[in-house]
């Protein structure tokens, strides 16, 4: 698996208009972490009796992309959902331990969940604009938690819609149903949808896994360009994903997060036998 | 779907494990085979022949009563035994407005059955729950009947209707809405136990399709910092909608024939008034009480069966708009 092509291609697609241009696997191997945004401390999770994560302790750095691998069933999807509290929707699922997102432990019950999920965005594994218009699916997040008038909704939709690099494809088509997008521009309309709310941390489950090359290549220079605002934590099945797009990696294994490195490090000298086996695939 | 996946899977698995050569002298003969073909075709036959047999006869049946008082039938008030004088518009009025208000009473109960059953009910009640609902639809409509004289209608009479009246005394519109004596017995009462009677049928297609809704759509708008409201209104109302309203006009459909149970608490009397506090009558209940007193060829059995037929109709189109609106649907 030779992880040092995969950079020319990302590179080659690059926006030109953005200047933090995409360094690749070799430029992010020399970068250092930020300071934690989100920090597990012991977290157990379960299915009613069933232990799905086992004694999780991992720091989400600030304004950084952590990437979490794994094969199937590891832990990482649930992990995700522990951030911004997704799990707590169904009966028989609980965490305990400790979620530390800004000093606050998020898996408390004193807090106001609907307002976490407003600090904590989720994309998710296909894309899922609601039956309204383009606008509309936008507007719908930011008036959960913002009155706004119609300029300033106007605004912050296009905001979005650009950072989410999709303005140029939807700008005219802004009161149509948003069913008409192609599978790639839904995508990048629910991660507009996303920072419209504008969240701190952004949860990607998969995002790519219903589309083809080029749209993911398109979601993977969003998330590159994303992080300068926002701290991401992105699941994926596709190692080279993780080593295009991430600056930190975790793999799970069986509900156990084996090892946790910066990317470049992780897939080059794995510290870990299980991992060396995972990532040379040996099991998937 | 699941049936006919089953039986598909039986009838498969003799032919395929037995598909050999043995077999192929014996299937020249298909005689058996063609008998049974012209059974079950006679038998899928029959339904289209006893609807439109149905349908027919209940015209031909009302047809002296349609040719002697004209259009003037439906909205006619009149119903004189003795001047043989019959109209439609106060069984007409009684049935729609007894079977809409029923309507307004069970659509947010089912509404709250159902989205407790899908969203937060525990695993563990969610079954008896859901099984319950299947039995209320089964209990007959004589113990509804029985039950609304004897138990709901006096209990609304010395309970209910006298504080609404209290209240509403002064206000315009509502005073005449609650006005009149509070027998009990009327328009309010059968709306209320149609709405029982009808609460399962549409509990249980709300349920079903609210369960249609694929998780990852709802979660997304949780997501977004949602609250369970929010989502019910954005992601599962649009989602379902045509669905929703399909499970309630089947609840309508049901509401407009029910008979026996309306006969016995609607109170009978052939007036319209603006009260629903007031008593009336249904077609389905006109036809249940008259129908034993009316002589053959009478203008009045006329009378009757062409009441029968208006029945037929509005319920066949509410049903048939019910079961267009729940068409399996492609996509999604």
């Amino acid at each position: 698996m030779a992880m040092s092509n995969d950079s020319p291609s990302v590179a080659v697609a690059a926006d030109p208009g953005s200047t933090r241009s995409f360094g690749g696997v070799a430029a992010r191997s020399r970068a250092t972490l930020n300071e934690p945004r989100i920090s597990c401390r012991n977290l157990d999770f379960f299915y009613g009796d069933n232990q799905a994560l086992k004694g999780i302790t991992l720091d989400f750095p600030d304004r950084q992309v952590t990437g979490m691998i794994g094969p199937s069933g590891c832990g990482k999807s649930t992990l995700l959902r522990v951030l911004n509290r997704m799990y707590s929707l169904y009966p028989g699922q609980r965490a305990t331990g400790e979620v530390i997102l800004d000093g606050e432990n998020i898996l408390s019950d004193k807090v106001d969940l609907n307002f976490l999920r407003s600090r904590v965005g989720m994309v998710f594994q296909k894309p899922t604009p609601f039956p309204m218009t383009i606008y509309e699916n936008i507007s719908f997040g930011v008036k959960l938690h913002e009155k706004l008038g119609k300029r300033e909704m106007d605004e912050r939709v296009e905001w979005s819609l650009r950072r989410a690099a999709i303005w140029d494809e939807a700008k005219d088509r802004l009161h149509t149903n948003a069913m008409g997008l192609s599978g790639g521009q839904q995508q990048r309309l629910c991660i507009a949808r996303t920072i419209a709310v504008k969240p701190e941390v952004i949860l990607f489950d998969e995002p790519t896994s219903a589309l083809d090359p080029i749209s993911t290549l398109k979601i993977e220079e969003l998330i590159d360009e994303l992080k300068r605002d926002f701290t991401i934590v992105i699941v994926t099945h596709n190692m080279q994903q993780a080593a295009r797009c991430a600056d930190q990696v975790a793999f799970f294994f069986l509900g156990e997060l084996i090892e946790v490195s910066p990317a470049a490090e992780l897939f080059t000298r794995p510290k870990h036998p299980k991992t060396q086996e995972y990532i040379t695939g040996r099991f998937s | 779907m699941q049936q006919a996946a089953s039986a598909a899977a039986t009838m498969g698995g003799p032919l395929g494990s037995h598909g050999g050569r043995a077999r192929t002298a014996r299937r020249s003969s298909n005689l058996g085979d063609r008998i049974f073909e012209g059974i079950v075709t006679a038998a899928g036959l029959l339904v289209l022949g006893l609807l439109g047999g149905i349908i027919v006869l209940l015209f031909i049946g009302g047809w002296p009563a349609f040719r002697e008082f004209g259009f003037g039938f439906l909205w006619s008030a009149e119903w004189d035994s003795v001047r043989e004088q019959f109209g439609a518009v106060i069984s007409v009025y009684g049935t729609i407005v007894t079977s809409i208000l029923a309507i307004v009473f069970a659509v947010p109960v089912a509404f709250g059955i159902a989205y407790y059953l899908t969203e937060i009910a525990p695993e563990v009640i969610r079954r008896p729950v859901g099984i319950a609902i299947e039995l209320l639809a089964a209990v007959p409509s004589i113990i509804y009947g029985m039950w609304g004289l004897f138990v709901l209608a006096p209990f609304l009479a010395q309970y209910v209707q006298p504080p609404i009246q209290d209240w509403t005394m002064d206000i315009p519109i509502l005073n005449e809405l609650f006005g009149g004596p509070a027998f009990g017995i009327g328009i309010f009462t059968a709306a209320l136990i149609l709405a029982i009677m009808i609460l399962p049928f549409i509990a249980a297609t709300m349920r079903d399709v609210f369960m249609q809704v694929p998780a990852i759509y709802k979660e997304s708008a949780y997501g977004l910092g949602a609250t369970r409201w929010e989502v019910v209104r954005n992601v599962v109302f649009p989602y379902t909608r045509a669905s929703v309203v399909g499970g309630i006009m089947l609840g309508l459909g049901r509401a407009l024939g029910e008979t026996m149970a309306v006969t016995f608490v609607i109170g009978n009397a052939n007036a319209i008034s603006p009260s629903l506090f007031a008593t009336g009558n249904t077609i389905a209940s006109v036809i249940a009480l008259e129908f034993p007193e009316a002589l053959q060829g009478s203008l009045k059995l006329s009378s009757l069966l062409a009441l029968g037929f208006i029945l037929f109709v509005i319920s066949f189109i509410v049903l048939a708009t019910s079961r267009y609106m729940l068409r399996p649907r492609l996509g999604n």
